[in-house]
């Protein structure tokens, strides 16, 4: 009964904030749109009993997934969604695995230090860190005052409002993300494993590829997932950073939703994104349990 | 038939496989290895033993490539081993930690030093196969580190350091992660392989019984240097100073002034006690202070005089440690002085001949005891 009582506590939690307000999105995707407060109908109303309840579920329908698949814009914002994310991903990786290889290869002492230096931009608003980003990036900005100064270009760069930003802010804002996981894997690993590996007739390079990289793949991946996800649903940097041209599902729903206060297709984009999310979290799940196997 | 004893340090002929030449090693200001001048022989199983912080783990690692030597030289069959990087040395090691890929299989684990060096597929997997009889670990070829016991994670890190058939094995405290009865059977393992491959090796250890049981060779190291090298028989019966007796084995010190008597030496160890008498092949001026070093199994334990021994004593028993086969007696001789004697209890204990308190002699022969200058 107290084991009962002790995983119902999480449960509920995840019933009252995660199931709750997902059925009440699948609810509104499957309505259809109304000058009213809510602007969608129909409403449930309790007050007829069981024929209000079944008039209510005869109105709902698949009308706006239609919808969805008939206007190009859509899907190709899902499309240009998951490229941005999976790029984005992948710099991530190149940026983040050097620094976490470094962390773990520094002094013990230095190692707090170091860590701690990756989390402090948490201690800032994210918000307040992409807009300084604009600064930085913007023609007038730091970087191309920076760069016309020491005469490496002769005018400044567009880089702001263009994917490129896009980038850059996603890199820097999911990197700890990145670096956090394999800094853990990298730590754990045993240095007389390099060693062994040398003794066998490798060569630094091939130890590395050979035992450092596939001891920090659970790092690896969890890292990409870490970014990926909440990447691939990303608004504010694109909508800050990016152009009229960068096309993000994060943003389209955004625009459904205040802008053409079309709350029931908007809802439909929200759950179309929600699926195609399930497969990176289940795998992300698996790689988890994977690595507790791996480590009991 | 009689076998020819393994001794090749005492043929002049021999050529040593690994050679080392005034060697230092440095570590800041730390001096980890002193001007060490030795050498090893094929087909040896050679131990250096001693207490931690000795440099005997630096000696190794120098031997794998992993550090450097500061001043000197360290020849393998001949060729000078500076600047010969750990992968490129007929040399491989095992290490304390085992170090085996935890992502790589058993099989894989063996095969990984085969893999690099580019053989084709066939002979890496009779290879590999020939390790796994070796090391009797053919039923867990496909599993994975973390699942096999710690003993089979010792054969693997073994079966694959002899994978590429070195001709020198480095073993770090192989057994040190083993309880006691596992290390036993183990060393009787590691010494029928080192026979079976014919494979050099050179083992660290602080554990001197171990280092007694499987070497042909024992180095007794502090400080940097080697205090002595001997067989193991030779490192426990003529220990050339205190520090090696006293690491080896139990010993009782006595301390005393030596003075020539025939083709031994009267040694005077307390006023007004009859001086003992030894004979050794080390020489002493008169009135040198010597140390008197002699096993507890070589002194017997009486409870009258004994007529016709070349040492005897009297003490008073303080204390009886019992360890089944045998009896460890400490006694306590009238200048203060602790001796431990011991019996073998060859008797059941509730017949036991002494107890605490009795007043006992303690007696031994005149080649006994070892006598040390230092």
């Amino acid at each position: 009964m107290r084991r009962f009582i002790l995983i119902a506590v999480p449960y509920l939690w995840l019933m009252a904030l995660f199931l709750v307000p997902f059925l009440i999105v699948l609810k509104i995707s499957l309505s259809d749109i109304a000058l009213s407060i809510p602007p969608y109908t129909p409403q449930l109303d309790l007050s007829e009993g069981w024929d209000g309840i079944k008039s209510f579920l005869s109105q709902l329908d698949f009308e706006n997934f239609t919808f969805l698949t008939q206007d190009p814009l859509y899907w190709r914002a899902y499309v240009s969604s998951l490229q941005i994310a999976l790029i984005s991903t992948v710099l991530t990786l190149l940026v983040g695995y050097p620094i976490a290889y470094a962390m773990a290869q520094a002094p013990d002492e230095w190692r707090p230090t170091l860590l701690l230096l990756v989390i402090l931009p948490f201690w800032t608003s994210f918000l307040i860190r992409v807009y300084s980003w604009i600064g930085i990036l913007s023609n007038e900005g730091f970087l191309n005052q920076f760069l016309l100064w020491t005469g490496i270009i002769s005018t400044p760069l567009t880089i702001l409002n263009t994917n490129t930003a896009v980038y850059i802010g996603i890199v820097y804002t999911y990197l700890p993300f990145m670096i956090l996981p394999i800094y853990s894997a990298l730590e754990k690993m045993d240095g007389s494993l390099l060693e062994a590996a040398e003794d066998l007739g490798c060569s630094r390079l091939s130890a590395f590829w050979l035992v450092t990289i596939p001891l920090s793949k659970a790092g690896i991946v969890a890292g990409c997932f870490l970014v990926f996800i909440p990447a691939l649903g990303e608004f504010v940097i694109p909508s800050l950073l990016g152009g009229s041209d960068t096309l993000m599902i994060g943003k389209v729903l955004w625009e459904e939703f205040f802008s053409n206060r079309d709350w029931p297709v908007a809802s439909a984009v929200a759950v179309i994104l929600l699926l195609i999310l399930v497969v990176p979290i289940v795998l992300f799940q698996r790689n988890e349990q994977k690595q507790r196997e791996v480590d009991q | 038939m009689a076998q020819t004893v393994f001794a090749p340090w005492d043929d002049p002929q021999a050529k040593p496989l690994i050679q080392f030449k005034n060697v230092t090693k440095r570590f800041g200001d730390f001096t980890a290895i002193e001007n060490l001048t030795q050498d090893i022989y094929e087909r040896e199983f050679f131990s250096l033993l001693g207490p931690s912080g000795c440099g005997k783990t630096t000696l190794m690692r120098m031997l794998a490539g992993f550090e450097n030597v500061t001043e000197g030289q360290i020849l393998i069959a001949g060729q000078d081993m500076a600047n010969v990087p750990p992968n490129k040395r007929a040399v491989n090691m095992m290490f304390q930690s085992y170090a085996l890929f935890p992502h790589l299989s058993v099989w894989e684990n063996i095969a990984f030093g085969l893999k690099r060096e580019g053989k084709p597929k066939a002979e890496i997997e009779a290879r590999v196969d020939e390790m796994l009889r070796l090391t009797r670990l053919v039923k867990f070829a496909k599993r994975k580190p973390h699942q096999i016991s710690g003993g089979q994670r010792q054969r693997v890190a073994l079966a694959r350091s002899l994978a590429k058939a070195p001709k020198l094995l480095l073993l770090d405290e192989p057994l040190g992660a083993l309880d006691k009865k596992l290390r036993q059977d183990t060393q009787f393992e590691l010494m029928d392989i080192q026979e079976k491959t014919g494979t050099t090796f050179v083992i660290v250890t602080h554990d001197q019984e171990e280092a007694m049981t499987v070497s042909s060779r024992v180095a007794v190291m502090d400080e940097g240097q080697i205090i002595q090298v001997a067989t193991p028989a030779q490192i426990y019966e003529a220990p050339n100073s205190v520090y090696v007796a006293d690491f080896i084995g139990d010993v009782n010190i006595i301390n005393g002034v030596a003075a020539v008597d025939g083709d031994g030496y009267r040694i005077t160890w307390a006023e007004g006690q009859a001086p003992f008498t030894a004979k050794t092949a080390n020489s002493f001026s008169e009135g040198q202070s010597c140390h008197l070093a002699i096993r507890p199994e070589k002194v017997a334990i009486s409870a009258e005089r004994p007529e016709d021994a070349a040492n005897s004593v009297e003490g008073q028993i303080i204390d009886i440690a019992y360890l089944g086969n045998i009896s460890t007696y400490h006694v306590k001789l009238a200048n203060g002085q602790m001796i431990k004697a011991q019996a073998a209890n060859t008797r059941r204990l509730s017949r036991r001949t002494f107890t605490w308190e009795d007043r006992v002699w303690l007696s031994w022969t005149d080649t006994a005891a070892v006598v040390l200058e230092r």
